[in-house]
């Protein structure tokens, strides 16, 4: 607790600097993942991530040190390289894409390692310091390194809300952008030097393997909760500002733990809540809009029986010739039934079940919606008789007063349906 | 530049996960699925971890059983993610395999005291330790590196279950849809792939270590592909490369001293390069009108 307050009061101005920077490195990840999500190119992050392992190495060995700026520069070189050469590979051959990247990634990881070894067994004293960017670690990144990795975020996040209207375009419609006048290829090319500048920058805190998450997972989580670009963007970049403390408070309180991985588990852990709890596409919203619509589609069978039993001239049906109608759905006849009454559809009384006035109405609608359907299969798509039915037995649900409207209008208002039967309508309406 | 025993060791042993990896990676390949491959290399992790943890020993059937797991655990994940929470194909290959690689990081760091496990082991593999490795039978008998035999075995294994479900395997992977109109049960032969993937990963990750898998299940095969398209000259280029791959990557980190698994794949790497520049289209050899796109697409 104590360890909490210190560090969520940032009393400590290096935390303060820490979590700036891991703000920053996150909004900047987040906002140009979110539109290499969108551009359905997540995995090409991932590939430029492990292909600036090389040159790291290759920024080290030139400059003998840790310098940020020639690490950021052969990183920056690497992953071009990566990059211009998936797309080579992607025009230039008959490979598919996810082979190209799973190809790329692995060879220039390859080389990185390759290069790794043989500057660990060198014997450099700065060499500890390498091993950090596989796996990150955001509370060793020096104060004075956090201007330049700060500034490459802020300049990212600019270019990105200067030409949102182009990116838009290159992730929505190119064909279109293209037609309208715009540059889309220049335009492609900006967006490859911001992922992969956000790449370098990003691997600071979490790390080359786990890089992918920080641009993937932000966009994935925030699409849960809404359609729109902007909004996506702004929740993005929050969840992964959110992550980003939290795996940086974890680093801090046990300074064994590496910050990556715990931002990868807050990440995803914000992602499986979205898609549990969404509104728009959640398990739980899903689940119960499935569930009320089949206790519609419950009660209007029974309204519909009863309807039907009034067709065959009695007024009313026991409790008994309900159940065994539905067998093993008593809790369900039971539930519906309540619910029913309640709306004043049926009374229920000692006798048994019967239809109110308003519910007699209710349930010839459905009786009505059936057998209209059955007849507009039978005529104007030529379905036989004896195959209507079940089509008719979902639409009942469905059908809008609009559309019944319609179908009426079209059917020329028709007495009978291919059974025989009749489509029974209010007395004022014919 | 010698030949002893020790380098003709490593060197079959370097082929043999090669050859493993690589006849696994075709048919990866031909699914495209490659990067789920990629996926389950990573994700095998935390399975690796709690198996190394509840047994205490890095050879034992736990870890195996741990890894097999979670490579079928991931590619369900994939799956459920892809269906259930309609997130496209590649994020959701991409969150599955962070959340899973990651896990297994905060497990090792975790379990650090208790287990002796390093991250770097685990990444990069030491293939040249295996001289000292050896499998001494309870009776002092001495059977050789022990590495070697796991290598033999895993080979063993991919090529029996290649060679058993050849059919099912070719057929589910050209065209799943007639596969399963004549009875093939299409989700069961992917099932059985990945549990191999993962097996494969697992008994590998020792000596190239887990990241490194990933190389030998897609290079090889891609660049065979580059020059073949049937099947049977695609897997017997892809054992040939494998083969050069362990000898030239042998040798080039004997020289440069480096690491062996990393040479093998900056081998691997250099020829699928190679490959591609000499089989790839040059804007001045255009063949045919193929890749001038139409006019109306992006």
């Amino acid at each position: 607790m104590e360890d909490f307050l210190y560090f969520f009061t940032f009393q400590d101005p290096s935390i303060t600097w820490v979590v700036l920077g891991i703000a920053l490195l996150g909004i900047g990840s987040a906002y140009v993942g979110t539109f290499s999500f969108l551009d359905k190119k997540a995995l090409l992050g991932d590939a430029i991530s492990h292909a600036v392992l090389p040159g790291i190495c290759l920024g080290f060995v030139l400059a003998g040190e840790k310098d940020p700026r020639y690490i950021v520069a052969g990183a920056f070189l690497s992953g071009a390289l990566a990059t211009f050469l998936s797309s080579w590979l992607k025009q230039n051959t008959k490979l598919s894409e996810d082979s190209i990247i799973a190809s790329i990634l692995s060879v220039f990881f390859g080389v990185g390692i390759v290069a790794l070894t043989a500057i660990q067994k060198s014997g450099n004293p700065e060499v500890a310091g390498l091993n950090s960017f596989i796996f990150g670690n955001a509370i060793g990144i020096a104060e004075a390194d956090l201007f330049l990795y700060g500034g490459l975020s802020l300049a990212i996040l600019l270019v990105l809300s200067l030409f949102l209207k182009e990116f838009r375009l290159m992730v929505f419609d190119p064909g279109f952008g293209k037609a309208i006048g715009f540059p889309m290829k220049s335009i492609r090319f900006v967006f490859n030097v911001l992922l992969i500048l956000a790449v370098v920058i990003g691997i600071q805190a979490i790390g080359v393997v786990l890089m992918a998450a920080l641009l993937i997972t932000p966009g994935a989580a925030a699409r849960f909760w809404t359609d729109r670009l902007q909004p996506l963007l702004l929740l993005a970049a929050f969840f992964s500002i959110l992550s980003g403390i939290l795996g940086t408070y974890i680093s801090f309180v046990l300074p064994q733990m590496p910050t990556g991985p715990w931002v990868v588990v807050f990440l995803s852990l914000i992602a499986l809540l979205s898609f549990i709890f969404s509104p728009k596409s959640g398990l739980i919203r899903r689940f119960l809009a499935r569930r009320r619509y089949l206790h519609k589609t419950h009660r209007d069978h029974l309204m519909k029986a009863l309807f039907k039993a009034k067709e065959a001239h009695r007024e009313l049906l026991t409790l008994e010739e309900i159940r065994a109608l539905y067998p093993f759905h008593k809790k369900e006849i039971e539930y519906s039934l309540q619910a029913l009454s309640k709306q004043g559809l049926v009374i229920q009384d000692a006798q048994g079940v019967r239809l109110s006035p308003q519910g007699t109405s209710n349930a010839m609608r459905i009786v009505r919606l059936h057998r209209l359907w059955e007849v507009y299969l039978n005529e104007f798509m030529n379905i036989a008789p004896d195959h209507v039915h079940e089509s008719a037995e979902q639409m009942e649900h469905l059908l809008t007063p609009e559309l019944e409207a319609l179908l009426e209008q079209r059917l020329n208002y028709p007495a009978l349906d291919p059974h025989q039967e009749t489509i029974p309508r209010e007395s004022h309406d014919t | 530049m010698t030949l002893d025993t020790n380098a003709l060791l490593i060197i079959l042993t370097g082929a043999l996960i090669a050859i493993s990896c690589g006849f696994l990676g075709v048919f990866l390949l031909l699914r495209k699925m490659s990067m789920t491959g990629d996926a389950i290399s990573h994700a095998v992790l935390p399975g690796i971890v709690i198996g190394f943890f509840v047994s205490g020993s890095q050879r034992s059937l736990e870890v195996i059983i741990g890894a097999g797991l979670l490579g079928i655990l991931s590619t369900l994940m994939i799956d459920a993610l892809r269906k259930k929470a309609k997130v496209q194909l590649d994020a959701s290959i991409g969150i599955t395999f962070t959340l899973l690689f990651a896990i297994g990081i905060i497990l090792i760091n975790l379990f650090a005291y208790k287990v002796d496990l390093d991250q770097e082991c685990v990444l990069y593999g030491e293939i040249a330790y295996l001289p000292i490795d050896l499998w001494i039978t309870p009776s002092g008998l001495n059977l050789g590196p022990r590495i070697t035999w796991l290598a033999g075995l895993n080979f063993f294994l991919v090529t029996g279950f290649i060679y058993l479900l050849f059919k099912e395997l070719s057929l589910t992977s050209f065209d799943e849809h007639f596969s399963s109109a004549i009875g093939i049960p299409a989700k069961g032969v992917n099932m059985a792939l990945m549990s191999m993937v993962s097996y494969t990963t697992v008994s590998s990750f020792e000596s190239v270590g887990a990241i490194l898998v990933v190389a030998l299940l897609v290079v090889p095969p891609s660049t065979a592909y580059l020059w073949t398209k049937s099947l049977i000259p695609l897997l017997r280029l892809t054992a040939a490369l494998g083969i050069l791959i362990a000898i030239l990557g042998y040798y080039l980190a004997y020289w440069i001293d480096s690491s062996i698994a990393g040479m093998m794949v900056t081998v691997a790497g250099v020829l699928f390069i190679g490959s591609a520049l000499i089989k790839g289209n040059w804007p001045l050899g255009h063949r045919g009108t193929s890749h001038s796109s139409p006019a109306f697409d992006s």
